[in-house]
């Protein structure tokens, strides 16, 4: 098995940073597994790890009483888990649960925000690359968020109650949507 | 300028005049979404291909333009899936079998698969639309040895919205890298959840020698293809099906006019590079 530092270089998140600033990232990182249902860390407690994720898969997932558990996001090999390491009060807002057997590198947020702060320059490009998987993560969720193939008779839990509306007007006076797309 | 389809001014009746079909069997696929098979009355089998369109019948109520997602060119009947989601499609889905609807066309454009041959097809549909694509992905398994890798990425609502669930596993043994997701699960779904374009940069395939064919509600179409193209497929190499308000599906009465373009002569099936300009343009 491959050491950390042999490691990061080849994850998408790493690819752009230099070996000394790796080398630097290492030194907060250890390899971490979980068994399938185990959970990575829980809703409301203190967020002080991120996770880049090496194989297996992840779910973040939230409960609400009327919905139950739901799953909104997944990550697989390749992928990042947590940014709230990164953003004050540091508290995680969703459960994240091994979905298989799951192998991943942890880094310590603490550890990497004290190294952040030592060195401007390395925060700036960890910053950058956090920033590019919040934005798009942000982009897929605002899209789903129009529940692009929802129907009339089943709303999203996330679906406006004006969009909900707007379809079913549509919905009751023309079929669109019927082959393959949702009314328009 | 007025255009008719060629093959409805030869139709013995004239373009509008349907055609009986009679329901022979009926399969729900999910809670809104069934597959109707339906035999001609004259015998004379519907001849089309992938990516096409017919105009879909439940007398007394109305029409409505529904993709073909059964097999060209192979003998059975004629496949059409659809979603229960006005009144012409429900009634459509109150049909029984022996019942009888009425059919025109087919029409439009088709997805032209053989253009992707000694390349890597990616396939990519959103909800219901991957039932337009499931022709195309049958024509490409009957020759399969033509193509190089074959990709489908499927995105979907939820784990009882996946569409053609048992299929999709065949096709995954028949070589056929097939990656799905919905937009959100409970803890008993294991796979994956997100937005469809996250599984383009997971999927196997060379970005510079693939023809792409995506399909589904229009937002998804442009980003689909916008992440396609970002990962290196040339635009003109990604097909995007259109809907539109397709009424007589001949180009007469100008429902589905978007600019220059005839949705049902032109289309459905266009070059995502002819129409990405006017997907972004209000009040077309």
């Amino acid at each position: 098995m491959r050491t950390i530092e042999q490691y990061l270089p080849d994850h998408p998140f790493f690819r752009e940073l230099d070996p000394q600033a790796l080398t630097i990232l290492s030194g907060c990182a250890q390899n971490v597994s979980f068994a399938p249902g185990e959970f990575l860390f829980r809703e409301g407690q203190p967020a002080d790890q991120f996770y880049v994720v090496r194989r297996g898969r992840v779910a973040l997932q939230t409960h609400s009483p009327a919905a139950g558990t739901m799953v909104v996001d997944t990550a697989d090999a390749g992928d990042v888990v947590g940014w709230s390491w990164l953003v004050p009060p540091y508290r995680w807002l969703f459960d994240a649960r091994a979905a298989e057997r799951t192998g991943a590198v942890s880094f310590d947020g603490r550890c990497l925000r004290d190294k952040c702060e030592q060195d401007p320059q390395l925060g700036y490009e960890l910053m950058k690359m956090v920033t590019q998987v919040m934005f798009g993560r942000l982009t897929a969720a605002r899209v789903r968020l129009l529940d692009l193939y929802g129907t009339t008779q089943a709303a999203s839990p996330a679906l406006s109650p004006l969009l909900a509306q707007a379809r079913l007007t549509d919905a009751r006076s023309t079929d669109a949507g019927a082959t393959h797309a949702a009314p328009s | 300028m007025l255009r008719l389809a060629e093959h409805d001014v030869a139709a013995p009746g004239g373009a509008m005049v349907p055609r009986l079909f009679r329901l022979v069997e009926r399969r729900q696929d999910t809670a809104d979404t069934f597959t109707m098979m339906l035999e001609p009355a004259d015998a004379v089998p519907l001849k089309f291909i992938p990516g096409q369109f017919t105009m879909l019948s439940a007398f007394g109520v109305g029409e409505v333009p529904i993709s073909v997602s059964g097999a060209a060119d192979v003998d059975g009947p004629l496949q059409h899936t659809v979603r229960d989601v006005g009144p012409v499609t429900h009634a459509l889905s109150r049909t029984a079998v022996g019942d009888v609807v009425g059919i025109r066309g087919p029409y439009g454009t088709g997805w032209n698969v053989g253009d992707g041959a000694d390349r890597d097809l990616v396939l990519v549909a959103g909800g219901i639309g991957l039932a337009p694509l499931r022709p195309a992905m049958l024509e490409v398994l009957h020759h399969r040895q033509r193509y190089g890798r074959v990709v489908l990425l499927y995105g979907t609502r939820s784990p009882e919205d996946v569409l053609y669930a048992d299929e999709l596993t065949r096709w995954e043994k028949l070589g056929v890298e097939v990656l799905v997701t919905v937009d959100y699960g409970t803890p008993s779904w294991s796979g994956r959840v997100g937005l469809v374009t996250s599984l383009i940069p997971r999927a196997g395939f060379h970005p510079r020698s693939t023809l792409a064919l995506v399909c589904g509600p229009e937002i998804m179409m442009r980003v689909t293809a916008t992440a396609l193209i970002d990962r290196g497929v040339n635009p003109d190499d990604v097909r995007v099906s259109l809907e539109r308000n397709m009424r007589c599906g001949v180009g007469l009465c100008g429902h589905c006019q978007y600019r220059e373009l005839f949705v049902c002569l032109d289309g459905p099936v266009l070059a995502y590079a002819r129409v990405s300009d006017l997907l972004g343009t209000r009040e077309l």
